[in-house]
């Protein structure tokens, strides 16, 4: 047993190692004719640009993909440059036509974007010829190795039950240095996908013909990022069937998220897209969906007839109507660990560190600060995103519309959701981003907080204080503290994952949804004492 | 202000705190010569099966004594000095006291086997067992067998921890059953079951003779009594039971038994000096249950209770019905009321067990008044409220099969049983109860 998880540890690392060699595999350059394509298809205004990027691209130099992003980064900075020396000189001539004209010129996008698109066409090589072999030896490996490492846990977890021996015992789940590694790995993952996706437009190679098949169109560092999220969560919920395996609340829940992430965040939307509509992941709520009332979201969805209009009233609902009903009957449990993609990572691949979050009081204060304050920076987005969308404006109450949107999607969206939020879970724990950042979470957590029927029932007087649930609470919560004074647990924050309830020795915490009165219960001497006692004390 | 000071920084010495804190600004010392904080005694095994760092433990954050005002003092009181009401340290300190709580717990028996000193025997109620038992049983290099002597409570838990780490373990008992004192015959053999199926050498109706050196002080092997079976091991964990921790107090004024003599106030023999938890000893023993009641829950209930005696309301120590809970490796147990192993003359029992062997109820009721007087239910999570609400309105055994799913507290989604149970009890009982379906405004009336 043993022997194979080791066998599967090396497969996996080999996987591993030749899916971030392919990023420095291949050669990329451009023939006339499909840079003169690109060009027209762009409409791009500069003289210049034409040049720079032939002088750039259309070469018979072998470019290595680092190579032809930093010429083609070049090129269009060129460009940019010259007319930005333009500006400046008919800004000094005063000359304010001629400079005015200019700005037609300028290209806008992010350079590294521009980069990819034009190294999607102009690579070349091992991988674009071989994607099915190579998708063999990067991902089949990967997750046939994983399997083999995780498969035989069945028997030597030993039998049944809660199995979480050594874990702070071992480097990678009690921030060691594999941890940290890790970490490294996952951030700079992140960090090339978010803003450097050319770096890694060999991935998307690999997935042209799985891309092609489902939704027509060649694959995009997107499409890479939603198969491999889904290949992840696939082979770590087998983690999760086998480590829970006596605990059906968790295998149904695992299951579910992994429904959610797989049908609705991927596959739906793909071959919505196949279909000529909106791809759209129709439980992806706002203000979660950040970029829902975003004009380019809602322009294509105008431009999309019924399909379109449904999706718009849907979003709607699911964010006015659904997420707080279903809140108020089962807790944002419904949500959170049950259907979210986030979450839903957080479940399967982040679970061997839920252990990880603070439960100190400070976190918690930071952990309000914090959420509410992205709630209010998402709502204050979007009411000037659509204030200017349906006035026209650039800006409403002095705050440019494209301003607030590039900062949240940067600050929110990329760093805090993707960066922080997945690349430190092996140190900070698996609900980083759930915890401190989801403006969703903390509205669902308004709602489940002061309107809703589910809690945590703390089973009478039994708690030994022992601190396991508080231990293995991934939203930082100090369970135990409520436990022990045989107060139900009723929390903004929790997201009704259940592990504290599985890992509790005693029995002593039940998730439950129950009629609100009596929820929240403080009690100061617990069950169990002299009656008198509890009512003088506690009813005081 | 009053000085209130309270040795022993467990559960019962730190609820009392906890509480008086909350009634009063009485001056408030916590005293203790094991850790500089409380910490969960219960969760001393997860440390080392590595489900938790030793700080996890710890119920409170530093931060918390500092904001309410409740001073902790490290070191070791040898003696008390009640006249001048006085501490004497073991290091030369005093600290005075208006009123004392002694709350100092218990330490593992030793009944004076040869070997009992030697390096690699330890019990496990200290922090310092646990350090001990890390540097010992690292591993399964260093440590190739352990033997577990004495088969209640700690000792399983000594036995899971063990194995956690793959060392291999002689679990001696001197019953012929697992904890067949306290466990009926069904519950004690389901736990053997489950021993067994992790591969523990269980050794049932034996004792230990002695403990054998190497040449270096270290253990060697062990020697069974019945046998004169010798068994070769590095660590010998002594696990036969556990006795007031009041050997500093033996030259004191204070009447001593077993342990520290209270009365039902928990007020030793002399004034203003008081005893909670572990060890203290009831003059005379309160319902069913024992004089010494060396669990969690009684140390939390009289330290509840003695605060307010402290703060002015002078209150008995009232405890209400008795309920336990342990786990034996995977297998859950809760007890509410009483069980006991024999059934007795007035009582019925209803047992049922689940096919595959690991969950069972087992009910105790009046055979002639049909009241109900306690369950077993073990791998079946059962709600406290209920129970308790159940014993105090007195009622039936029939209720309480009736009213099964108001009862039930696993997880949600879990298999029930209640339909299989009720059908086994009808079937002995030539009874028809019906089940009733799971009520919110049942489970939440407080009558
Ligand atoms: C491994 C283990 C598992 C257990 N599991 C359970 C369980 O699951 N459920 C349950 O109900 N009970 C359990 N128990 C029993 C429970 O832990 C005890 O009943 C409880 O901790 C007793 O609390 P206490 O406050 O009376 O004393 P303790 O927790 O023993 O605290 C007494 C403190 O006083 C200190 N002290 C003693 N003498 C002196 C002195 N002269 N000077 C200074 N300090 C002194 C001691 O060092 C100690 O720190 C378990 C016990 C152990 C050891
Ligand atoms: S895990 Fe259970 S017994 Fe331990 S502190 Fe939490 S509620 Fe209490």
């Amino acid at each position: 047993m043993k022997a194979i998880k080791h066998t599967g540890i090396v497969i996996f690392l080999i996987g591993l190692a030749i899916f971030t060699g392919t990023i420095f595999t291949g050669s990329f350059s451009l023939t006339s004719d499909e840079l003169n394509t690109f060009i027209n298809q762009k409409k791009y205004k500069s003289e210049i640009i034409k040049d720079e990027l032939k002088k750039a691209t259309v070469t018979s130099e072998d470019l290595n993909i680092f190579e032809f992003s930093s010429r083609v980064r070049a090129a269009y900075k060129a460009s940019n440059d010259h007319y930005d020396a333009q500006i400046a000189k008919y800004n000094l001539e005063k000359n304010w036509d001629k400079k005015g004209e200019q700005y037609q010129y300028k290209i806008y996008g992010k350079p590294h974007t521009v980069s990819f698109e034009l190294a999607k066409i102009a690579g070349k090589g091992y991988i674009k010829d071989n994607a099915g072999l190579v998708w063999w030896l990067t991902f089949g490996l990967g997750i046939i190795g994983a399997l083999l490492f995780i498969l035989p846990n069945y028997k030597l977890l030993g039998n049944a039950g809660i199995k979480n021996n050594g874990i702070y015992l071992e480097s990678s789940t009690n921030r060691g240095f594999l941890a940290w590694l890790v970490l490294i790995y996952l951030v700079s993952f992140y960090l090339v996908l978010y803003f450097m996706p050319d770096y890694v437009v060999n991935w998307t190679f690999i997935f042209d013909p799985i891309s092609k098949s489902l939704n027509g169109g060649p694959a995009s560092q997107w499409f890479v990022y939603g198969f491999l999220y889904c290949a992840l969560m696939l082979v770590m919920a087998t983690r999760m069937y086998i480590k829970y395996r006596h605990n059906k609340y968790q295998i149904l829940r695992t299951t579910s998220v992994l429904f959610f992430q797989i049908v609705f965040a991927f596959l739906i939307p793909e071959i919505m897209t196949s279909l000529n509509m909106p791809g759209y992941d129709f439980k992806n709520a706002f203000p979660l969906d950040y970029d829902f009332f975003f004009e380019w979201n809602l322009d294509s969805l105008k431009e999309s007839g019924a399909i379109g209009l449904f999706i718009l009233v849907w979003g709607i609902i699911l964010t006015l109507v659904i997420v707080p009903v279903m809140v108020y009957f089962f807790g944002k449990r419904w949500y959170c660990s049950w259907v979210c993609g986030c979450g839903g990572l957080a479940e399967t691949l982040g679970d061997p560190y839920r252990q990880h979050s603070n439960k100190s009081m400070k976190a918690w204060k930071l952990e309000r600060w914090i959420i509410h304050f992205v709630l209010l920076f998402s709502l204050a987005m979007t009411a000037v995103t659509l204030y200017c969308y349906f006035t026209g404006t650039q800006s409403f109450l002095g705050i440019n519309s494209q301003w607030i949107k590039d900062t949240y999607s940067f600050l929110i969206g990329a760093w805090f959701a993707g960066v922080i939020g997945t690349g430190f879970y092996p140190i900070f724990g698996n609900r980083v981003w759930c915890r401190f950042g989801c403006p969703l979470a903390a509205y669902l957590g308004l709602v489940q907080r002061f309107k809703s029927r589910f809690r945590i029932t703390t089973n009478g007087g039994q708690c030994i204080s022992c601190g396991n649930c508080s231990t293995y609470c991934e939203q930082g919560i100090d369970v135990r503290a409520y436990a022990q004074k045989g107060e139900n647990i009723v929390r903004s924050s929790c997201v009704g994952c259940g592990i504290c309830s599985a890992v509790c020795p005693r029995g002593v915490l039940k998730l439950e949804n129950g009629p609100e009165e009596g929820r929240i219960n403080p009690t100061d001497v617990l069950l169990g004492n002299d009656v008198d006692l509890m009512k003088l004390v506690n009813d005081k | 202000m009053e000085h209130i000071v309270i040795i022993g920084n467990g559960i019962s010495g730190v609820t009392a705190a906890r509480h008086i804190r909350k009634n009063s600004d009485k001056q408030i010392t916590i005293v203790s010569a094991e850790t500089d904080y409380f910490f969960s005694r219960t969760a001393l095994m997860y440390v080392y099966m590595g489900h938790m760092k030793f700080e996890h433990t710890q119920p409170y954050e530093s931060w918390f004594w500092k904001k309410n005002k409740i001073e902790l003092k490290k070191g070791f009181v040898k003696t008390v000095d009640s006249k001048n009401k006085t501490l004497h340290f073991a290091n030369g300190d005093t600290l005075q006291y208006d009123k004392l709580i002694i709350a100092t717990g218990s330490k593992p028996n030793k009944f004076g086997w040869p070997g009992q000193e030697l390096n690699g025997v330890m019990g496990m109620y200290h922090k310092q067992d646990l350090d001990n038992l890390e540097k010992y049983a690292p591993d399964n290099k260093a440590c190739k067998r352990a033997v577990i002597v004495g088969g209640g409570l700690i000792g399983i838990e000594l036995v899971e921890m063990l194995h956690s780490r793959n060392i291999p373990v002689t679990f001696l008992v001197r019953e012929q059953s697992f904890w067949n004192g306290v466990l009926p015959k069904g519950e004690s053999e389901m736990i053997n079951r489950e021993i067994k199926k992790n591969h523990i050498d269980l050794r049932l109706g034996v004792n230990l003779k002695e403990i054998k050196s190497d040449k270096n002080g270290n253990v060697k092997s062990i020697v069974i009594a019945e046998t004169g079976e010798e068994i070769e091991c590095n660590v010998v964990g002594l696990t036969a039971g556990v006795s007031p921790n009041v050997d500093f107090l033996k030259n004191s004024d204070l009447e001593i038994g077993s342990g520290v003599k209270v009365n039902r106030f928990l007020e030793t023999n002399l004034k203003d000096i008081y005893a909670i938890g572990d060890c203290a000893e009831q003059h005379e023993v309160i319902g069913s249950r024992r004089s010494i009641e060396a669990v969690w829950y009684t140390g939390r209930m009289m330290g509840e209770t003695l605060a307010q005696t402290i703060c002015g309301n002078r209150i008995e120590y009232k405890p209400g019905h008795w309920f336990n809970s342990a786990k034996f490796i995977d297998i859950e147990y809760q007890t509410y009321g009483w069980v006991w192993a024999q059934t007795k003359e007035n009582e019925a029992r209803f047992y049922w067990e689940h096919k595959d062997g690991n969950k069972c109820i087992h009910l105790n009721y009046d055979k002639n008044t049909r009241e109900f007087i306690g369950i077993n239910n073990f791998g079946i999570r059962m709600r406290h409220d209920f129970f308790d609400r159940v014993l105090n309105e007195k009622r039936s055994v029939d209720y309480v099969l009736e009213h099964l799913a108001d009862a039930n507290f696993d997880p949600e989604f879990y298999t029930l049983h209640e339909a299989e149970i009720a059908a086994k009890f009808n079937k002995e009982n030539n009874t028809n109860i019906q089940l009733k379906k799971k009520s919110w405004a049942r489970i939440f009336s407080r009558a």
